[in-house]
C-alpha cells in the first residue's frame, strides 16, 4: 500500500498527537491532583514506561514494514525515536529534579553505584547522539552506512532499558519480563533475517556485480522528497 | 490445647439484650452495602505518650497506597482485591514455647485497653507516612500466654487464601507471609499489635483485622492479617530472607547508613510532600531502641 504525501502528513500529525497523549495525561493528572498518593512516583514511572514503550515501537517499525510492504511506515520511525528520547529526557530530568533535587553528589554516586541507574543512564546517554543525528543533514554528513551503524545503538539501548526496569522492581518481574520478550523477539527477528540473507548470499544468489540485498535495508529516515 | 472460643458461644448478655443484638445485626447487614469508611466500627482508644507529634498522613492515602503482596505487586491493586477477604470470624493462635497457648478471637482482642499511637512508617522502597494506629502492645498479648525461658524469637504468620490472592497462586513468595522478631524486640513497648486506624477498625488493605507494627523497622517486618503467633527458640527464616537473602535481613532496622543493595536508603519521600526528607536512624526511634542493638555491627545484621 502506497500513500500520498498528504496522507503521510496526516498520519504524522496523528502520530505526533498520539505520542503526546501520555504526557498530556500526566499533566492533566498533576493539575487535577489525580496521580494518586505518590504523584511523583507516578510521574517518574509513567515517563520511564513510555520511554520503553516508544523504544519498543521504533523496533517494531522495520519488521512491520518488511512484513506489510508498506514503505511509508519507515518514515514514521524518526518521530517515534525522537519521542522516545523526549520521554527519556523528561524521565531523567524528573529523577534529577523531583527525586534527587539537584544533589549532584548523590546523582553521581547513584550512577556509579546502583546498577539499575547505571544501565538506565547508559541507555539515556546512548540515545543522545541518535537524537542529535536524526535529521537529513546528519545523514548526509555521516553517509548512510555510518549513520545506520550508529543508529543500531538502539538495540543495546532497548536492552539496557529492559535491564534497568528488571533491576529496579522489588520482586515481581512479570512486566519487565514481558518487555524482555518483546525486545528479544524484535531483535531475534533481525538476526534471523540477517542470517537468511547471509546464507542466500553464500549460496550465490546474487551476481557479484549486483549490490547485495543487505544494502536495501538502509532506508533513510527521510526520503529525498522531504 | 484449644478451648471453646468466647465468640463461639452466645454470651448471656447478648442473649438477654436481643433488641440491641438485632440492631447490631441490622447494622452489620447494612454495612455490606455501605462504603468501607461508613461501615467502619469506631474504637475507643486513649492517646499514647509514645505518639510522634508529626501530622498524620490523610486516611485515604494510608488506605489506598501500600504493599499487600498477597493481593498485588503494585501499590494500589490490593485495595479492591482485599475486599474479598473475610475478617470475621477471625482467630489468632499464640503458641509455641509458652506455658499457656491460646486462641484469641478478634472480638476479645478488641476489648483489650486500646491506645492510639501515631507512628512514623518507613517502607524499604523509600516512601514513608505518619500513621495513627489503634492497638495494644504486643507484650500485652504475649504476657497472657506466659513465654517459657527458651523462647528467644517470635514468629508471625499471615493469612493465606489462594482463591482471592493472585500472588499466592503465582507463588511469588514462599507463602504464608512469615516475619519474626527477637524476644526483646517483641516485648519492647513500641511494638504494637494494631487493630485500628484513625479511630476505626483496621481497613482490609492495611492488614485487617490485626497486624504487627514495629515503627523502627522497614514496613515489611510488620506482618498483616495475622493468624498465628509462635514463640520459638531459633531465628525464624522469614519470607523475605528466603526469597532474597542478600537484600532483606532479619533485623530490617531503618538505617540511612546501610543502603539496600539496589538503592539508597539515605532519604525518603513522605507521602504528601514534594521533596524527599532525610531518613533517620531507627526511623527516628533511636533513643528508645538503639540500646537493643548495642555492640552489633548493623551492616552485617541488616
Ligand atoms: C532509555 C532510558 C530509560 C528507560 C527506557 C527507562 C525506563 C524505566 C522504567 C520502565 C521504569 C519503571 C517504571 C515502573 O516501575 O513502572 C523506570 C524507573 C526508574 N528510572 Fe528509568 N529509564 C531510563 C533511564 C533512566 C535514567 C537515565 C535514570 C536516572 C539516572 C532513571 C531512573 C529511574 C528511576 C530512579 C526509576 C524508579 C522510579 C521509582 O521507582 O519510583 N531511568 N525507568
Amino acid at each position: 500500500m502506497s500513500i500520498s504525501n498528504g496522507q503521510l502528513a496526516a498520519i504524522k500529525v496523528a502520530l505526533f498527537l498520539l505520542c503526546l497523549l501520555p504526557l498530556a495525561w500526566l499533566g492533566w493528572g498533576a493539575w487535577q491532583d489525580a496521580l494518586g498518593p505518590n504523584p511523583i512516583e507516578t510521574i517518574q514511572r509513567d515517563l520511564g514506561i513510555w520511554t520503553l514503550n516508544l523504544l519498543v515501537a521504533t523496533l517494531c517499525v522495520t519488521p512491520l514494514r518488511r512484513m506489510s510492504g508498506w514503505a511509508w511506515l519507515g518514515r514514521l520511525r524518526r518521530m517515534i525515536g525522537l519521542f522516545a528520547f523526549f520521554y527519556a529526557l523528561l524521565h531523567f530530568l524528573g529523577y534529577v529534579w523531583l527525586d534527587q533535587f539537584f544533589d549532584w553528589n548523590a546523582i553521581a554516586k547513584d550512577i556509579f553505584k546502583r546498577p539499575f541507574i547505571t544501565v538506565g543512564f547508559a541507555a539515556f546517554v546512548l540515545l543522545i547522539p541518535l537524537a542529535a543525528t536524526s535529521n537529513r543533514f546528519a545523514i548526509k554528513r555521516l553517509g548512510g552506512r555510518r549513520w545506520q551503524t550508529l543508529h543500531r545503538a538502539v538495540y543495546p539501548i532497548a536492552i539496557f532499558g529492559v535491564i534497568h526496569y528488571w533491576w529496579l522492581v522489588k520482586r515481581d518481574v512479570a512486566t519487565p519480563a514481558l518487555y524482555a520478550l518483546a525486545v528479544l523477539f524484535l531483535l531475534g527477528l533481525r538476526a534471523l533475517w540477517r542470517e537468511q540473507e547471509r546464507r542466500e548470499q553464500l549460496a550465490g544468489k546474487y551476481a557479484p556485480q549486483q549490490p547485495p540485498r543487505l544494502r536495501s535495508r538502509i532506508i533513510p529516515i527521510v526520503s529525498r522528497r522531504d | 490445647m484449644m478451648h471453646i472460643l468466647p465468640s463461639e458461644i452466645t454470651p448471656a448478655q447478648t442473649y438477654f439484650d436481643r433488641r440491641k443484638f438485632i440492631g447490631a445485626a441490622g447494622a452489620l447487614a447494612l454495612s455490606g452495602l455501605l462504603p468501607a469508611s461508613a461501615a467502619a466500627q469506631s474504637l475507643i482508644a486513649r492517646k499514647s505518650p509514645l505518639s510522634v507529634l508529626e501530622t498524620p498522613t490523610p486516611r485515604d492515602d494510608i488506605v489506598n497506597y501500600g504493599n499487600f503482596l498477597e493481593f498485588a505487586s503494585d501499590k494500589h491493586g490490593h485495595v479492591e482485591r482485599s475486599k474479598l477477604m473475610a475478617v470475621r470470624p477471625w482467630t489468632v493462635t499464640v503458641e509455641g514455647l509458652v506455658a499457656k497457648p491460646r486462641r484469641f478471637a478478634i472480638e476479645d482482642l478488641l476489648k483489650l485497653p486500646l491506645e492510639e499511637r501515631i507512628y512514623r512508617h518507613r517502607c524499604v522502597e523509600g516512601w514513608s507516612m505518619v500513621v495513627p494506629w489503634v492497638g495494644f502492645p504486643l507484650s500485652a498479648l504475649l504476657n497472657q500466654v506466659e513465654p517459657l525461658g527458651n523462647a528467644k524469637y517470635v514468629e508471625f504468620i499471615s493469612h493465606v487464601d489462594p482463591a482471592i490472592m493472585p500472588n499466592v497462586r503465582r507463588q511469588l513468595l514462599d507463602w504464608p507471609y512469615l516475619e519474626g522478631l527477637r524476644m526483646d524486640e517483641a516485648l519492647h513497648p513500641l511494638t504494637l499489635i494494631a487493630v485500628g486506624l484513625y479511630g476505626e477498625v483496621l481497613p482490609k488493605p492495611n492488614g485487617a483485622p490485626l497486624r504487627l507494627v514495629v515503627p523502627w523497622k522497614y514496613g515489611y517486618k510488620s506482618a498483616k492479617s495475622i493468624v498465628s503467633i509462635r514463640l520459638v527458640e531459633h531465628p525464624p527464616n522469614t519470607v523475605w530472607m528466603k526469597a532474597v537473602p542478600d537484600e532483606y535481613g532479619f533485623y530490617a532496622n531503618v538505617n540511612p547508613g546501610v543502603d539496600h543493595p539496589r538503592w539508597s536508603q539515605a532519604k525518603e519521600r513522605r507521602i504528601g510532600e514534594f521533596f524527599k526528607r532525610t531518613t533517620l536512624p531507627f526511623n527516628g526511634y533511636a533513643d528508645q531502641v538503639a540500646s537493643l542493638y548495642a555492640g552489633m555491627d548493623l551492616r552485617k545484621f541488616f
